[in-house]
């Protein structure tokens, strides 16, 4: 470890050490973001950047927020009436929470993993083919590449490609997380948010998710939300914090399960509570 | 303690064997008479069963041939309209309880007010039609009788739609439209497909509710002892035929009727098994 600086700004206050990592650009940045369900303000002032091509955690017992800020990222929280984010949330510098900003690019350039696998009720192909055709009108042959690509990518082509026509809904638990990846993936987009994409899977199935973080993140900006800690220091660059609606603090992996700068951070990655 | 211990148990077994003997008991008698009667309806029924019932007329008092035939076509008729008028516009509703009206108070609204139209009384149904139909074109009419039934089935199907789309799990819009995809596609192509066996369900049931409703058609369809597929006019049709069948002097008239009740009586077991079998497929399917 050495003592250079990091070049995106929170980690620069919070954790100048640490920083193996070479400096990357920042993807997504939260600026000044609080979050209200109705009157309750279950976010405030969250600061955060999220460098490129790297996978970045978040932390924090149940009910920090942590969830919630991810839903933020795709304004997917907008389909429920009474909640509501202000603050910015820039992608490339373009704060996508201006109403002026089509939901339809926003989510087109950040895909979203969810926790429980949602297949679907259609064959495996068409899990794929359906959100590539909302964007792309492609041959039958270029959509078969694509598909396969996006298998390939989610680590589940050797799998299913004896029976792509065949339903969704019959695969595992695990298999199925991994065509909701492949489904996020095929659109290409630039980010990918996974809510604890793996806390309704057993060991192995987990084990296979996580190694694709590490081949996903070539190609995408990666935040992940999850309540496993082991799971954060195994497969994530940077690791941020939060606790009751405050993001506490946030820096390279490495630093953070080591060398934590706040108490609050200590005392949960050490398990004193959450 | 432990004689203490034993009451306590003798006491919980002898109020489980009580409780089961008396909701047992209470479901043989319910049983009872659900059973009578189909007993009564298939016995009388398979009597009078015969191929003329499809090919000949319903026959003029006194006359010891004919069958139900007008009466069958009238009533398909009369059910396969009402179904048409009533299930897309409560296919719609429902979705719009679902999907666009689900954490508001007008959703709240219409879903008491369609319970209450779903328990109205057919009868007021048939003479909310007659007024307004029947006494504006002056005319008893095929179309009137459809209109009728098309009330009873639209809150039957509104209902199910609602229920079926809100059993289809919210994470499932959120991944949909997490992909951009907007709205009206995410419930047209995913959200209906989910859904699909449960809303089939929901129409069947409504068409065995009306397949025997007589009350709605007294006043509308009326009824006609000829052939009829003209709408515009009075339609011949089962329920209808089998109340003034049973109700008269005529013995073969009866043993029609006893036939009419019969057939209706499959229809509905088979439309009911038939959506049974539907949700059953989409329960396996899921899991």
């Amino acid at each position: 470890m050495t003592d250079a600086p990091i070049t995106f700004a929170t980690a620069v206050r919070s954790a100048p050490t640490g920083a193996e990592a070479a400096p990357s650009p920042v993807k997504l940045a939260a600026r000044n973001l609080a979050f209200h369900y109705g009157d309750f303000t279950a976010l405030r002032d969250i600061n955060l950047d999220v460098p490129q091509n790297k996978v970045t955690a978040l932390i924090g017992p149940s009910g920090c927020g942590k969830s919630t800020l991810l839903r933020i990222f795709n304004r997917i929280y907008s389909i429920y009436p009474g909640q509501r984010a202000s603050g910015q949330v820039l992608l490339d510098g373009e704060d996508v929470l201006d109403p002026k900003y089509p939901l339809n690019r926003l989510r087109s350039k950040i895909g979203m993993v969810f926790q429980k696998p949602v297949p679907f009720p259609m064959s495996i192909f068409d899990n794929i083919a359906y959100g590539i055709g909302h964007y792309e009108k492609l041959s039958k042959a270029d959509m078969a590449d694509r598909v396969e690509a996006a298998l390939r990518q989610a680590a589940l082509w050797d799998e299913v490609k004896d029976k792509l026509r065949q339903s969704a809904l019959g695969l595992s638990g695990g298999q199925q997380q991994r065509l909701c990846i492949a489904r996020a993936v095929a659109l290409k987009p630039q980010v990918i948010l996974f809510d604890e994409p793996t806390s309704a899977l057993d060991p192995i199935a987990t084990g296979k998710i996580e190694q694709l973080f590490a081949e996903l993140k070539q190609q995408f900006t990666i935040l992940i939300v999850t309540h496993n800690m082991q799971q954060a220091a195994r497969c994530s660059d940077f690791t941020a914090f939060m606790y009751l609606g405050e993001l506490i603090e946030h820096g390279a992996t490495s630093t953070i399960f080591t060398k934590p700068t706040k108490q609050q951070t200590e005392d949960y990655i050490t398990g004193r509570f959450g | 303690m432990n004689a203490m211990a034993d009451r306590l148990y003798f006491r919980r077994r002898l109020l489980n064997a009580v409780s089961l003997v008396l909701s047992g008991a209470a479901t043989l008698f319910g049983l009872f008479w659900l059973v009578w009667i189909l007993w009564v309806t298939i016995s009388k029924g398979i009597d009078a069963m015969s191929l003329q019932l499809f090919t000949e007329m319903t026959p003029p008092p006194g006359q010891d041939t004919g069958g139900l035939k007008n009466a069958i076509v009238g009533s398909l008729m009369l059910s396969s309209l009402a179904v048409a008028m009533g299930a897309p516009v409560g296919i719609a509703a429902g979705t719009f309880l679902s999907e666009y009206a689900r954490a508001r108070k007008i959703g709240e609204v219409i879903r008491f007010v369609n319970d209450i139209l779903l328990s109205a009384p057919s009868i007021v149904l048939g003479l909310f039609v007659y007024t307004l139909v029947v006494r504006t074109t002056g005319t008893f009419s095929g179309y009137a009788g459809s209109i009728a039934m098309a009330f009873i089935v639209l809150p039957v199907v509104v209902r199910t739609t609602d229920e079926m789309l809100r059993l289809v799990p919210s994470q499932m819009r959120e991944a949909a439209l997490s992909l951009g995809i907007p709205q009206w596609k995410v419930t047209t192509q995913i959200l209906y497909r989910a859904a699909l066996p449960g809303i089939v369900t929901g129409v069947l049931l409504a068409l065995a509710r009306i397949a025997g409703e007589t009350a709605p058609l007294l006043f509308t369809a009326f009824n006609n002892q000829y052939w009829s597929t003209d709408m515009g006019g009075a339609m011949p049709n089962l329920p209808v035929t089998i109340f003034q069948f049973a109700m008269s002097p005529f013995a073969y008239w009866n043993q029609l009727a006893w036939a009419g009740a019969f057939l209706i009586t499959l229809f509905v077991l088979a439309v009911s098994l038939l959506a049974r079998t539907l949700l059953l497929r989409k329960k396996t399917h899921h899991d």
